[in-house]
This record gives structure tokens, C-alpha cells and sequence, in this order.
């Protein structure tokens, strides 16, 4: 399929490879555990991750064959978080991807086609913009119940207006600043601008806001999972544990740390990533 | 066959403008009624000061922007509404060359990916051919080969514009305009891009629409020469009768700023005033305001372009003259 683009250039894996400062290698690194736990996590998990057992309920860390310690049902954390990355991962990458290709496939619309079609993207981006989005939320799942489709679903529609915004501004201005207007003047259909000129040209602020998006879905999916709305027991996401753990804060730490610290090591590890990702990507900043 | 290849008839472009929210909504009349011919295997000129509807006009003749009134009719047939698909393929045979080489490109490609998308879009070339073709472009417009895989920014201001033109002439066109291609490089690079045009020109056969301000370049390279003021055409004719006789008042002040090797600039004539606004324009001759020769006929009568001594021109002064010397 790339055998007519292989040829000249230097592959991003050269690129890749020429200069990895420490931090980006330990986010690369970090990530790259996450998604191996994620993709193999019926393999690894020790127990399932709804086995009680009742004589070691709220287990510390440390204990033998509970390395993670156990919670209030004697459930091991370990095996719980395992489950639990994987289940935060497909649903926060599922709807950061969904959002941006939307936003971004809208924003170009508007960019594209001006006049109504602008101004009805631009009215949606607004009304997304001013509607509380727990609130509509709540109101779809209740009214739905709860799966795991519809919460990916419902959180790619949470971030795609921003995404929309950005790609229509930025459009327009890549079209009065020349480079596009010249690809159309070739002769080139709105699609080859778009796609092979345009969405180069805007990657890196798409994906900086990607990066944004990201730990905003985790949170979001937290805040529903506590509100009962979420991941559904005895399913287990990140967030849902940091809600349960909640209550056993003072006695039981462990619970909530194991959780709390996967969110804030994969969300740190995605922003490091694509702030260095858009500059490796840039040929104008080497 | 004739010799026409693209002709414009009563070309006006007119954009609106409003100022602020409730006041009263205004037109300025960029090109205001030109009638154009492009002859074949030619390079006519487009001189006047910056806001005179120059570039405008070359976009109207490329198609680019549909005129407000008028027409343009490409070998006899008019042109195809803008971005429709028959506009698209046209695109292959008619190009444009831009001013600013940095802005016109892609900073995320190589300039080889650059120079071959024309093959791409209109299908005309693929995989190792070409590659070959772009390839055989780079060295017609003097680019190493090397350089292919650079990137726009790592060349230098007139490398970029060396890129443009081959870029622009990928598709083989028949006719090209060049919109001040030169006026954003250095003197000394100035030249060999104005030769490296004329040259292609001269090899291919090109029609060219060469737009400047800068006379020299213009006497140097075009054949034909068109003096707009204000949106309107008020000399045109051979280049040489031009510059060695220029019978318009504003084209004799234009032709004075040339400096001369050996010459002091005692002959210059100095334009007084500035060039007016477009949105208010004078009444009768646009340029009355601003000439020596202008008497009170000249502000009430709009002087239209007509034969004069082997060429047009528009001044009731000229005609004046020329009905006495009849």
C-alpha cells in the first residue's frame, strides 16, 4: 500500500529513532506496559476479579498472593486494576478517537462549504458547548441503560466541538495563507487538500488537544462510574474503583492508590508523548 | 487556427465591503471593464501601482474568481464556473505563479512530492515515471537533484520560486501567469528567475501573463504591455513602442521612474498626490486628479481605450490630438 511513498523519505521510525530524551522513553515505556496489560489482561490477572475472599477482606499491600492488597469483599486490587485498565482504555481511546475524527471531519465541512453548512456546524458546536454535559449524560443512560458502545459513544460526543472549532479555524486560515489555495489551483478535489495538505499542516494542535481530551475522558467516565451510571459492577473501570474506594480512604488506602496512580502515570505519560510527538513530526522545528 | 488563445471581454470584479454594523454598505470596483487579448506563444505585461486591479485581473483570466460582470473565453469557449469538475482538469493547462514561493508551499512536504503532485491530481504520471519527470523538471529549472528531498524551508527564496515554476509546469500548461513573480527576491536572484521564465517560455512555447510593478523586468521579458490605473486598462501595445514612446500621461510618469545608466533623473516626472481610493473614485478620468495635462472635460468625460499611433490608449487629451493630426 506505501510502496509508491517508501522510497525517499526517511521513516518515522529513523526519525524515532535518532533522539528519545529519558522522559519520553519512560511515557513510551509506561504506555506500552498499559496496553500490554489491556491487551492481555485475561492472561495476567492472578484471580477473577470477582472472587471474594471473605478471611483476607481489606488485605494491606504486601500480603502474600496479594501483592496490591485486597478490598472490602476480599477482591484482589490487582487483579481488579488489570481488568480495570483495560476497560478505562478502550473507553477513553475509543472516545478521544471518535471525537476527534468527528470534530475534525465537521470543522472541515464548515471550513469547506462556508454559508449554512458553517453556520450549522457552528450553532451544534454551541450548543454542545453550553449544555451540561453530566446532565444530558445522565439523562441518555438512564434512559438507555448502560453499556459499554454507549458510554464510548456518549464520551466521543463530549469533546468533538472543540476539535470542530480548532479544525474550521484552522482551515480557513491554512486556505488564505496560500499553500492550500495553491494545491486547488493544481487542480486538486477538496479531499486530496483536505486529507493530504491540511491535516498534516494541523496535526500537531489536534493532537495536543487529543492529549487534553484523553485524561478529561478518564475523569468524565470516573465521575459517571460513581454516580452508578458508568462501568456497571462487578465490572471494574479506574474510575469506578477510585469512587468505591473512596469510602475506605483512611482505612484502606491501597484500594483507591493503585487506581489513582494508573490515571495519573497514563495521563502524564499521553501529554510528554504528544507534546514530543508534534514537534518530531514537524520538519521545520529539527 | 488564430492566434487567440484567451480573450476577456468587459471584465469588472467588484467586492463589497461594509463599515461596521449599520453603516452604509459600499463597493469598490477592483477591475472595472477590461477588454484583454492573449495571443498565443506571448508574454504580455500588466503594470500599475499596487491596488490597480493587476492581480485581480490575473486571477479573473485563470478562472480563479468568477467576475462580477464580463466574461473570459478560453480558446473560444468560456470558462468553466469555478471548482466544477471540467474546472479542475482545465487547471492542468492553465497555472499560476505566485508572488511570496514560502507562503504557495507546503512546509510538510518534500519539495519532489511537491513538484509531482500535479502528475498525481490530473493522473498523469505515476510511481518511478514519475519520479523520472520530476526529476527531469528540477534540472530544467536549475534545481539540484540532491534537493529533491528537502524541505521548502531549507531552501533559499529563490530555490522556492524555482520550485513554483516547475510545480506550475508539471501539467505541460499552455498558459501561466505570473503574479509579481520576482518582487519577493533579491535583485541578483531577480534575474536569473526572470531569465529562467523566459527561457521555459521560449522552449515550450507558453503564453505568459507576467504581472509586475517593476518596469524593468517587464520591458525585459514581455513582448506586450497593458498600463492598468484604478481597475482600467489606459495604455496597451507593443512593449518596445511602449517604453520608447509612452503617450499616456500616467504611462510617461511610470516610464520616467526607470532610472537610466548615465542619466541623471532630471526628466523624471513626479506623480503628485497619491493613488486615489478605489471606493471613491474620481468622476471622468480616474487619473485626472493626479495629471498635468488634465483640463475640466477631463473630470466630467470617461476617456475610452482606442487606437493610437499603434497602440491604445484612454485620454481625451490623445484623442484630442490624435483628431487634429488625422
Amino acid at each position: 500500500m506505501s510502496l509508491a511513498i517508501a522510497a525517499p523519505k526517511p521513516g518515522i521510525f529513523t526519525r524515532l529513532r535518532l533522539k528519545v530524551p529519558f522522559l519520553i522513553a519512560v511515557a513510551i515505556v509506561w504506555l506500552l506496559i498499559i496496553v500490554f496489560v489491556a491487551v492481555f489482561a485475561d492472561v495476567i490477572r492472578p484471580y477473577p476479579i470477582s472472587q471474594m475472599n471473605l478471611a483476607h477482606r481489606l488485605a494491606p499491600m504486601g500480603t502474600p498472593g496479594y501483592w496490591l492488597g485486597t478490598d472490602e469483599l476480599g477482591r484482589d486490587v490487582l487483579s481488579r486494576l488489570i481488568q480495570s485498565i483495560r476497560v478505562s482504555l478502550v473507553i477513553a481511546f475509543g472516545a478521544t478517537i471518535l471525537s476527534a475524527v468527528f470534530g475534525t471531519a465537521l470543522g472541515f465541512l464548515a471550513a469547506q462549504f462556508r454559508g449554512w453548512v458553517e453556520h450549522v456546524v457552528v450553532a451544534m458546536a454551541d450548543f454542545q458547548a453550553a449544555l451540561p454535559f453530566m446532565i444530558m449524560s445522565l439523562a441518555v443512560l438512564a434512559f438507555f441503560g448502560s453499556s459499554m458502545v454507549l458510554l464510548v459513544c456518549l464520551m466521543g460526543f463530549y469533546g468533538w466541538e472543540r476539535y470542530a472549532r480548532i479544525a474550521r479555524g484552522l482551515a480557513i486560515s491554512a486556505s488564505a495563507q496560500g499553500y492550500a489555495s495553491a494545491v486547488v489551483q493544481l487542480g486538486a478535489k477538496p479531499s486530496r487538500v483536505y486529507l493530504r495538505h491540511i491535516l498534516p499542516n494541523v496535526a500537531s494542535t489536534l493532537i495536543v488537544s487529543m492529549t487534553l481530551t484523553f485524561p478529561e475522558v478518564i475523569l468524565m467516565e470516573s465521575g459517571l462510574s460513581f454516580l452508578g451510571l458508568g462501568v456497571q459492577p462487578p465490572e471494574s473501570s479506574l474510575g469506578n474503583m477510585v469512587g468505591f474506594g473512596r469510602e475506605y480512604l483512611t482505612r484502606a488506602p491501597w484500594i483507591m492508590l493503585a487506581p489513582s496512580l494508573v490515571i495519573v502515570m497514563t495521563t502524564l505519560s499521553i501529554s510528554l508523548l504528544g507534546d514530543w510527538l508534534r514537534d518530531r513530526l514537524d520538519p521545520t522545528i529539527r | 487556427m488564430t492566434a487567440l488563445l484567451l480573450e476577456a471581454r468587459g471584465l469588472v470584479q467588484q467586492y463589497d465591503t461594509s463599515r461596521g454594523l449599520f453603516g452604509r454598505a459600499t463597493s469598490v470596483r477592483a477591475v472595472d471593464g477590461v477588454d484583454l487579448q492573449v495571443n498565443r506563444g506571448e508574454i504580455l505585461g500588466i503594470v500599475g501601482e499596487s491596488g490597480s486591479g493587476k492581480s485581480t485581473l490575473g486571477r479573473m483570466l485563470l478562472g480563479l474568481e468568477r467576475p462580477h460582470d464580463g466574461q473570459v473565453l478560453w480558446q473560444g469557449q468560456p470558462l468553466p464556473a469555478p471548482y466544477s469538475a471540467a474546472w479542475r482538469s482545465l487547471r492542468a493547462q492553465m497555472q499560476l505563479i505566485f508572488q511570496d514561493p514560502l507562503a504557495a508551499l507546503d512546509r510538510r512536504m518534500t519539495i519532489a512530492d511537491q513538484i509531482g503532485e500535479p502528475f498525481i491530481i490530473h493522473g498523469l504520471a505515476k510511481g518511478a515515471e514519475a519520479m523520472a519527470k520530476v526529476a527531469g523538471l528540477m534540472a530544467r529549472v536549475g534545481l539540484r537533484p540532491d534537493q529533491a528531498g528537502r524541505y521548502p524551508h531549507e531552501l533559499s527564496g529563490g530555490q522556492r520560486q524555482r520550485v513554483v515554476i516547475a510545480r506550475a509546469l508539471a501539467s505541460s500548461p499552455r498558459f501561466i501567469v505570473c503574479d509579481e513573480p520576482v518582487s519577493a527576491l533579491d535583485v541578483s536572484i531577480q534575474a536569473q528567475v526572470v531569465n529562467l521564465l523566459r527561457d521555459l517560455q521560449e522552449q515550450s512555447d507558453l503564453t505568459m501573463v507576467f504581472i509586475s510593478h517593476d518596469l524593468k523586468v517587464v520591458r525585459n521579458i514581455c513582448d506586450r504591455v497593458a498600463v492598468m490605473y484604478l481597475g482600467r486598462i489606459v495604455e496597451e501595445g507593443p512593449s518596445d513602442v511602449i517604453f520608447s514612446d509612452p503617450r499616456h500621461p500616467y504611462t510617461q510618469a511610470l516610464v520616467s521612474s526607470i532610472p537610466k545608466a548615465g542619466t541623471g533623473l532630471s526628466h523624471r516626472v513626479i506623480l503628485q498626490g497619491e493613488p486615489p481610493n478605489p471606493a471613491a473614485r474620481p468622476t471622468g478620468c480616474a487619473f485626472h486628479p493626479r495629471c498635468g495635462a488634465a483640463d475640466r472635460a477631463c473630470a466630467l468625460e470617461v476617456p475610452v481605450l482606442e487606437l493610437n499611433r499603434g497602440r491604445l490608449t484612454a485620454c481625451l487629451k490623445l484623442r484630442a490630438t490624435g483628431a487634429q493630426a488625422a
